[in-house]
């Protein structure tokens, strides 16, 4: 060893430290070149390439695939007119899975606060119930929720039985079923988060308020609501982004009629043959979320400088 | 003036009344008794002060008087009207927590406004409180900053202004400068007594300080194990305290065991084990009889040369110097052992050296003989 090594000056310790952190970084890194950049930089190139016969691409340079996610080419005439299926389904995408970020927060943050408020001892174990579900199969778990559903499912029966209806109601293969669905599959994504939030939150400070003369409604909204906000934020993205490029859910409980963005996806890539539209409409899917992103955020942490 | 329960003095309104009130956490055998059957009645505009070791239900009280819990047993009236059942948002009384509980997402500004805006006031009724609010805790300057970057002397002073700023009946101030250094304690503690005098509003505070609560306040409750000992001025509390708990809570006591030889019409002898006498006051509120504690501070115990008459004689064991005076620990002939506090002096330093030979002595209105 050097001398410099034997009495290192403060700097010098500084310097190795920082070396060495630099080097803990390397594996997500590399996992961030290989598995996230490399794969989107692929679907890019992708998506101003013509499509192959038989699938795969052709290596010549076209602007179709981005042409179609918006408009169609009539086969005979070449007319152009907007493409009203996909364009459907990218509005069903994003109406479905706003609907879940909001449902999920409705039954999400209640839960949440209830854990929260438990004693610290029980705590966990109200954790466990919530994680529970991941432990299964989301294909298994779909086709539970597929058997709460049907006509001559659980939910049904029961309404039947309670007579508050005669005929059953047709929820499987409709939007409400893949709502359902999603709010079921998603919620925990919500929860965590939002425990995460309120566990850190201090109750000292909801006590003030009501000292304040503040009832309980504006508790919540002046005082809690402003200070989990970072969890409400986390929990929301966790949902949305997911949601909107949904697959198993909507294609098991939507059926065909119903297909959001992720199914059209995997169907050009498979029976459609058209790589380069699924490329485009990958990307179309990523913009949407940037988008939503982009605009949640900033409008939630306006008003508020905290958090 | 309300009518309901006027208190001894006269032109005196009792502002909160506590009648009865005993407080149970758990059940079974958790159970543990915060409160047992506490009554008290603190006067308006005065400052009091509930004064006891952790643990001894002082919080508890504070809290109930604010609503965040109910009494088991027994009511809470503010001026006469009974609130034990009305919620923390619906009391006329406000608080000032241990942790300041400052809201960090909004700035000091925001922090005193937000009562007055809850009570739905006035948009410019509440820019001139708030105003008038900053200026009295002297932070105008920094009343856009948020509350994570003032210092902890100044979010004390945000939140006196925030629990101030409704004008409640009652301040409730739950242990609000312990967080705080010496000195900024020193200064505050001037702070929070001139609030008190300029708004008017009765404060209740609570300490297990005992030398905060004799500077402080008009009256102290000193509280142990659920009850209040007693309540007083500082000076009852300090020169006539109630019972050994409160004699060797507040100040330095010593404690002589002796027994009653007679009584007088107001002074009672008493002779100590190894045979010495000597006089105490007279209890005005029980008859003393056989073997007593008789208590006396150390600033009343005072030495003289051995062999003066009417002293016990006493070796010195010990000297420790305190910078003002000088602590002067005394054995008994009979091995009872005192403490003798005097001031410092210039050219007294070598008086009684340790293992002096001395004679002890003390007025007789200085001792008491304390109950049970």
């Amino acid at each position: 060893m050097t001398a410099d090594a034997v009495n290192p000056t403060e700097t010098a310790i500084r310097e190795r430290q920082v070396r060495r952190n630099w080097l803990l970084c390397v594996p997500a890194l590399v996992l961030l070149v290989f598995a996230a950049s490399g794969p989107l930089l692929i679907v890019l190139v992708y998506s101003f390439l013509e499509p192959g016969d038989y699938s795969g691409v052709i290596w010549k340079f076209s602007t179709e695939g981005w042409f179609q996610v918006v408009f169609s080419r009539d086969i005979f005439d070449e007319t152009i007119s907007l493409a009203d299926a996909h364009l459907s389904i990218i509005w069903r995408s994003a109406s479905l899975s706003l609907a879940t970020t909001a449902l999920t927060l409705l039954f999400g943050f209640p839960t949440a606060y209830f854990i929260a408020t438990r004693p610290e001892s029980h705590r966990a174990a109200w954790l466990f119930l919530i994680t529970i579900p991941f432990w299964t199969n989301l294909l298994i778990r779909t086709f539970a929720i597929m058997e709460v559903v049907r006509n001559e499912g659980i939910l049904n029966s029961a309404l039947k039985g309670l007579g508050v209806i005669d005929e059953p109601i047709q929820l499987l293969y409709t939007e409400t079923a893949v709502l359902i669905g999603m709010v079921y599959v998603y919620l925990p994504l919500m929860v965590l988060p939002l425990y995460a939030a309120m566990e850190r939150l201090d109750f000292r400070l909801v006590e003030a308020a009501y000292d304040l003369y503040a009832t309980r409604l504006r508790v919540l909204r002046r005082v809690i609501i402003p200070l989990v906000k970072p969890g409400i934020v986390a929990g929301s993205i966790l949902v949305f982004v997911p949601s909107l490029g949904a697959y198993v859910t909507p294609r098991v409980l939507g059926g065909g009629k119903n297909m959001m963005l992720g199914n059209l996806i995997e169907l050009q890539f498979g029976q459609g043959r058209n790589w380069p539209l699924g490329a485009a409409l990958s990307l179309t899917l990523l913009v949407i979320v940037t988008v939503a992103l982009l605009f949640y955020v900033r409008n939630v942490s306006r008003g508020s400088r905290y958090g | 003036m309300s009518e309901a329960a006027t208190v001894d003095t006269a032109n005196t309104t009792t502002a909160v009344d506590i009648r009865g009130v005993s407080k149970i956490f758990g059940a079974g055998s958790d159970a543990f008794t915060a409160l047992d059957d506490v009554s008290v009645a603190i006067r308006e505009n005065e400052f009091f002060t509930l004064l006891g070791p952790s643990g001894c239900g002082k919080t508890t009280l504070l809290r109930l008087i604010a609503g965040f819990e109910h009494a088991t047993r027994g009511t809470v009236l503010l001026y006469g009207e009974d609130i034990s059942d009305q919620p923390p948002y619906e009391r006329p009384v406000n608080t000032v927590f241990q942790s300041y509980a400052l809201f960090p997402h909004l700035t000091v500004a925001q922090n005193v406004s937000f009562g007055l805006e809850m009570l739905g006031r006035e948009k410019s009724e509440i820019r001139e409180a708030v105003d008038r609010m900053l200026k009295l805790v002297r932070m105008e300057p920094m009343r856009n900053r948020r509350t994570e970057q003032i210092s902890g002397g100044q979010q004390q002073r945000v939140a006196l202004a925030r629990a101030l700023a409704p004008r409640p009946k009652v301040l409730l101030l739950d242990e609000p400068l312990s967080a705080l250094d010496l000195k900024l304690r020193k200064e505050m503690q001037g702070e929070l007594k001139r609030l008190q005098h300029e708004t008017g509003i009765t404060f209740i505070f609570v300490t297990h300080d005992q030398e905060e609560a004799l500077t402080m306040s008009d009256r102290v409750a000193v509280m142990n194990e659920g009850r209040i000992l007693q309540v007083g001025s500082p000076r009852e509390i300090y020169d006539r305290p109630g019972d050994r708990f409160v004699a060797s809570f507040i100040g330095e006591m010593n404690f002589l065991v002796s027994k009653i030889e007679s009584v007088e019409s107001d002074r009672v002898r008493v002779v100590f084990p190894g045979g010495a006498a000597a006089f105490a006051e007279r209890p005005k509120d029980f008859e003393p009889a056989g073997e007593v504690t008789l208590a006396v501070r150390p600033e009343y115990v005072r030495i003289e040369n051995a062999g003066t008459p009417d002293t016990l004689p006493a070796t010195v064991t010990e000297k420790v110097y305190f910078g003002t005076d000088t602590h002067y620990h005394l054995r008994l002939h009979d091995g009872a052992e005192l403490v003798s506090r005097l001031q410092n002096a210039r050219g007294r330093e070598d008086t009684h050296p340790v293992g002096d030979r001395v004679g002890v002595r003390w007025a007789t209105g200085s001792a008491q003989i304390l109950k049970g």
